[in-house]
This record gives C-alpha cells, sequence and structure tokens, in this order.
C-alpha cells in the first residue's frame, strides 16, 4: 500500500463519535447501535461483514486503524439477547485516535471472521477467545487452544461454567493419570 | 566408650573427637549431612510472582550465596527445588518431571500460599497444593513470602537435614 500523507489534527486525530459517524455512512445496514460510556464511544456491530468494516478501517487513509490494541470476548449471559460479543479496540498510530467495535456473536453459532489477515496480532488473542468462549474465528490460520490443556472440555470464561470445573478433581486426564503416578512413586520417597 | 584421658582425643561436639592435630573421629552421618546442609542447589524453578521473590532472596541484598546455595539450572545437578508460585493443573506434569529429574537426595519447598494450598484460587485451572503430587520437606506461607520467610524455611530445611540417619545407602 502506497503510503498517503493525511494529516487531520496531527496531536487528536478523530474524535470517537466522528468514526462511528463515518462507519454509519460506510456501512449503513451493519450498524445495531453506537454505544457511549463515559466518554468512551463503541459501535455495535452485525457480524456479517466485520472483515470489511475492519479492512476499510485499517485502509483508509483519513482513519488508518492500523493498530489492534486488543481482541477479547464478552458472555453476556442472561443480560441481553444476543449472548456474546467479540470486542475490537483499534487504534490509529499515524492521527492518535482510536475506536472500539463490538461485534455481536449468537449463542446457537458462535463464529466470525477472523481479522487476522489485516492484523497479525489478532492471532493469539483470537485464539484465546475462542479457547475461553468457544468462538470459532473463521479464516484463522491455526484455530487451537492457547491456554488450556488441547484436549481440555469446556470454555471456561463463559459464565454458565463452574467455578471449579464441572468436576475438579477429575476434568482433565493429564493430570489425574500424574496425580496416580505420584502416588506410585511416592513409595521410593525416603522416609527418615 | 574410648577412654578420652588415655587416648589424648578430646571432645569437641557431640559425636565429635578429636586427637590433635589432626586426626578427628565422628559418625559418617554428621560429615554427609554436614555437606548435604552446606551445599544446597535448588534447580530454578518460578512459576508466577514468589518466583520474583525467591529471586530477591537469591540476589546481593539477601545473598543466598552465603549459605552455598546456589540456583542450579539443569534439575540433574540440583539438590531441592523451590516451587515458587501458583501451579496450574497444565503445568503440574511438567514440575513432577523435573522434579523426577532431580537425583536422590532431593527436596521439596512449596514456596507461597498458592503452592502450599492452592491459595486464592480455588478454581478448575489450580492444582490445590504441590502436596497433591510431590513430597513437601518445606512449607512457606506467604502471599508472596517476604524473603526473611524464604531463608528461615532453608534454615529448617537444613535442620531436618542435619537429623537424617544413613541417607547415603541404598539400604535405607
Amino acid at each position: 500500500m502506497a503510503v498517503v500523507e493525511v494529516r487531520i489534527n496531527p496531536k487528536q486525530g478523530m474524535q470517537p463519535a466522528e468514526i462511528a459517524e463515518k462507519i454509519k455512512q460506510e456501512f449503513p445496514d451493519q450498524v445495531i447501535e453506537v454505544a457511549e460510556f463515559r466518554d468512551q464511544v463503541s459501535v455495535i456491530l452485525k457480524r456479517d461483514r466485520l472483515f470489511n468494516i475492519c479492512k476499510y478501517l485499517h485502509d483508509d487513509a483519513m482513519l488508518s486503524l492500523d493498530h489492534l490494541k486488543d481482541l477479547c470476548g464478552v458472555d453476556y449471559l442472561n443480560k441481553k439477547d444476543v449472548r456474546f460479543e467479540v470486542v475490537y479496540t483499534l487504534y490509529s498510530i499515524r492521527h492518535h485516535h482510536m475506536i472500539r467495535l463490538r461485534a455481536e456473536v449468537p449463542e446457537n453459532d458462535p463464529t466470525i471472521q477472523s481479522v487476522t489477515p489485516i492484523w497479525a496480532g489478532a492471532d493469539w488473542h483470537e485464539r484465546e477467545c475462542f479457547d475461553m468462549f468457544g468462538i470459532t474465528f473463521k479464516g484463522h490460520p491455526d484455530m487451537r487452544r492457547i491456554l488450556m490443556p488441547e484436549d481440555w472440555e469446556g470454555y471456561p470464561l463463559r459464565k454458565d461454567y463452574p467455578l471449579k470445573g464441572p468436576d475438579f478433581e477429575n476434568d482433565w486426564k493429564g493430570f489425574t493419570e500424574m496425580v496416580e503416578r505420584s502416588k506410585e512413586l511416592s513409595e521410593y520417597d525416603w522416609v527418615g | 566408650m574410648i577412654d578420652t584421658a588415655a587416648t589424648g582425643l578430646i571432645t569437641v561436639d557431640e559425636h565429635t573427637k578429636v586427637l590433635p592435630p589432626n586426626v578427628i573421629i565422628t559418625a559418617l552421618d554428621k560429615v554427609v549431612n554436614w555437606s548435604r546442609v552446606s551445599s544446597i542447589w535448588p534447580v530454578t524453578f518460578g512459576l508466577a510472582c514468589c518466583a520474583i521473590e525467591m529471586m530477591a532472596v537469591g540476589a546481593a541484598h539477601y545473598d543466598l550465596d552465603r549459605f552455598g546455595i546456589i540456583f542450579r539450572g539443569s534439575p540433574r545437578q540440583a539438590d531441592a527445588m523451590i516451587v515458587a508460585g501458583t501451579v496450574t493443573k497444565k503445568m503440574a506434569p511438567v514440575v513432577r518431571r523435573v522434579y523426577d529429574q532431580i537425583p536422590e537426595p532431593r527436596y521439596v519447598i512449596a514456596m507461597g500460599s498458592c503452592a502450599c494450598t492452592g491459595g486464592i484460587f480455588k478454581t478448575y485451572s489450580t492444582v490445590q497444593g504441590v502436596d497433591t503430587f510431590l513430597p513437601v520437606d518445606v512449607y512457606v506461607p506467604g502471599c508472596p513470602p517476604r524473603p526473611e520467610t524464604l531463608l528461615e524455611a532453608i534454615m529448617l530445611l537444613q535442620e531436618k537435614i542435619k537429623k537424617e540417619t544413613a541417607r547415603w545407602s541404598p539400604w535405607r
């Protein structure tokens, strides 16, 4: 991509509300709501064309949101109609402005487009989101668990997941097998 | 009993007699335990915030080296293991493998609330105390323990080693 010299306000860039307005103009059917809380603006989006919206925000010279600050999941169990949200916090290193996107993901089909082709840094964030919430990112190069053991069952940050897990003692065989083996080996411990 | 008056042996300590200038009669246990007490080499094994405190104890201000304690990078050349921090279920098999690689005699210090009991993390991912799969010699409470507390734990381990008998033999 050719570097285009665009200067809006080098110190401040655009206001988040202005960026939200631009997204609304460009993708009027995709924006559900522009929410504001304590001067922080977030754009709540449908997930269908999320990749295109992100691509636009990244490539547009006036916006140039080239840095993905964070990507995380939220579980709104019993609080909202659509259960999950994936939150993207974007920042422009050139213009020093930021915007937060929130894409709604329903429980019956927890999938969303991956943004790893746009921001390579999204790779592990998306894997963590998959590991903790079970949201699958389509088009991700390596959709595996990242924190929990690979053969773990369940998604621990979901609100209906018990704090101690469904069965604390036996929910991962890698651990239970090791405890059993250590019991066998304890026969050889030196007793003074 | 050896007649000290007739042989010229001088009792300097319990079970230790000296014949000047350089003959010393003592129990083998005492010699073996003394050498072990004076050079406990723990394998470097930090898992969480307690590891920072453990490093502080090893650094210049508290200076573990003065007790002959030198952190050793390889478990095969270590004598002890300071489990410093939260042990997750995923990490537990690795902790056990490192422990299994340490040759006898080997000792374990569980440092901090998490290593002792799981601490505040009674959750799906955290092991509720390393004693579920390791024989722990000294428990060090604290979150994290002060450096002095870890030093005290090492002193206690030394006291424990001093009391051992015949651990140098395969026939135990």
